[in-house]
């Protein structure tokens, strides 16, 4: 396998005294796509949400085991700062409706109280849309509200947040569940482009979509990590009979 | 079926029947008014003397006694129900500290004003005269500090109540959102919490403006009942409110009467209309923010 930018070893979450993630080892290689599936509820948004230190906000809430970004310890770091390097898009669009688009876009400079001077703050946002493939169709309304934008759009300008403050892995938790096919097959294109700059993790329920824009791919069922490897690997011949059967459409 | 429609025709006359006598006293209020208004016309506004021997009734010392005591009062208890309202809306939503400030909230509006205003006479009084020795200015301990002083500890729980309420209807998924972009609590609420809430924050001080402005028993006990113009904010003064208790009983002539009637319809018009957009307010606002 190539470089591995992230790694779990042995991770376990659990909410208050149920555990939801079960000794979970898995390393994700740099610059690919990475997809996390399994059926709803098998703990795959947990385990992202391990990855950048999202899971420990909610009371009751814990983990065990490592999880290590390019083998430091994120548990042993600031948790602000492994957000900023662990990146994360929600399954429904949340672009801040109180700000422009322009400052939605740098919102992660101003939360963490950055200052920029004006032409850093267009060079990152102009590059930050056109990573988002956005740039061409807000250009001229970066300080309107992003609240008339359709679904797609918001949700391409969330990506657009997260890749603003230069983030080494983005995590993508379904995101394109609350989305049209349309807007999906965009943003599952971009998914593509991104990889050659950050590394992506994606969590998602829709078989199709792991096998479309996945270079590798993880099977987690009931928080168990059934199976990883290489997506055509995993898809045409799967270890597990699990896997298979998920992949079939048995369950799920 | 006519049980039904009985039942039905009551509630609705005993909805009619409120809105009639607020009707009712709004227009007694203007009956009232009358000779005042013919006798004095624009200047019981703008005049400053009130003079009941000479018949002489200018608002202005009573109007600006208001003003100052409420917003003065609004300032200082701003950020106290701002931090009450962020702690019991985005730190501890439950568990038994919280229950107890909620409780304790609850409590400050439901104390008699009275008892307010007895209180700053045997407290704040005493209190307010050594500072004013110290100053070196005449000690009367009653005056608008006072007043201002037990008027933003009564209008607490008008705002934080409502504050606390906006504040815990910002979405989760926006706060995610800052969260996942690296920012702490602090600037999570400074940064995403407060600019979303900021129209409930606006309409909850005005829930506590109207309160203060009404306000009447304390303030009278502890303002010092004086009807000349404010010179300091030591000064006794008078507000809208306790002028009209002070001398309501005493008023005899036609204008005197009337001009304190009138006095009370600006304030029932105000009270009213701020009270209105301040609810307009917030629910415009909770029902967006629910959607």
């Amino acid at each position: 396998m190539e470089n591995a930018v992230l790694r779990t070893e042995r991770l376990n979450a659990y909410y208050g005294e149920s555990r939801v993630v079960k000794s979970v080892s898995i390393s994700v290689p740099e610059n690919k796509v990475t997809a996390i599936m399994g059926p709803s509820g098998c703990g795959k948004s947990t385990f992202i949400r391990c990855l950048n230190r999202m899971h420990e906000l909610v009371s009751g809430a814990k983990i065990e085991g490592k999880v290590l970004l390019r083998d430091k310890d994120i548990y042993q770091m600031e948790s602000t700062l492994v957000r900023r390097k662990v990146g994360m898009v929600f399954q429904r669009p949340n672009p801040f409706p109180t700000m422009s688009i322009y400052e939605n876009v740098l919102a992660g400079y101003k939360l963490n109280g950055i200052r920029l001077k004006r032409s850093e703050a267009d060079a990152i946002v102009e590059n930050s849309l056109r990573k988002a493939a956005m740039w061409d169709e807000v250009k001229d309304y970066l300080h309107r509200r992003g609240t008339f934008l359709s679904g797609g759009q918001q949700q391409r300008l969330c990506i657009a947040r997260s890749l603003a403050v230069k983030p080494e892995v983005v995590l993508l938790d379904e995101p394109t569940s609350a989305l049209d096919p349309k807007a999906t097959s965009k943003i599952e294109d971009l998914m593509e482009e991104l990889k050659e700059s950050v590394t992506i993790i994606l969590v998602t329920h829709n078989v199709g979509q792991a096998s479309r824009v996945s270079d590798y791919t993880a099977f987690l069922y009931l928080g168990e990590l059934i199976e990883f490897g290489p997506t055509e690997r995993v898809f045409t011949v799967p270890k597990s009979k699990k896997t298979e059967e998920y992949l079939i459409g048995k369950f799920g | 079926m006519n049980k039904e429609r009985t039942f039905r025709a009551i509630l609705i006359l005993v909805g009619m029947i409120l809105s009639l006598l607020l009707l009712a006293i709004f227009l007694s209020l203007l009956w009232g008014s009358f000779p005042s208004i013919k006798a004095l016309g624009w200047k019981f506004f703008y005049s400053e003397e009130w003079n009941p021997i000479t018949n002489k009734f200018g608002a202005l010392p009573f109007l600006i006694g208001t003003l100052v005591t409420s917003f003065l009062a609004l300032a200082i208890s701003f950020p106290f129900s701002l931090a009450v309202s962020i702690y019991l809306g985005e730190y501890m939503r439950a568990g038994k500290i919280s229950t107890l400030l909620k409780v304790t909230i609850d409590l400050i509006s439901a104390v008699p004003s009275v008892i307010y205003g007895f209180w700053g006479l045997i407290i704040l009084v005493p209190l307010v005269r050594n500072i004013e020795m110290k100053l070196n200015i005449p000690p009367y301990g009653v005056g608008i500090f006072t007043a201002t002083l037990i008027l933003s500890v009564m209008v607490i729980p008008y705002s934080a109540t409502i504050v606390r309420e906006v504040i815990e209807l910002v979405p989760d998924d926006l706060k995610e959102a800052a969260y996942s972009l690296g920012a702490t609590k602090y600037e999570v609420i400074k940064d995403v919490v407060l600019p979303y809430a900021k129209s409930g924050i606006f309409a909850g001080l005005l829930l506590s403006l109207g309160r203060a402005l009404g306000e009447t028993m304390a303030v009278t006990m502890v303002i010092g009942n004086n009807n000349k113009l404010p010179k300091s904010l030591f000064a006794p003064a008078n507000t809208m409110a306790s002028l009209i208790a002070n001398e309501f009983t005493e008023a005899v002539g036609n204008v005197y009467l009337s001009s304190l009637i009138e006095m009370g319809l600006l304030l029932f018009i105000v009270t009213a209309i701020i009270n209105i957009i301040g609810k307009y307010i917030i629910n415009r606002t909770t029902v967006q923010m629910r959607e």
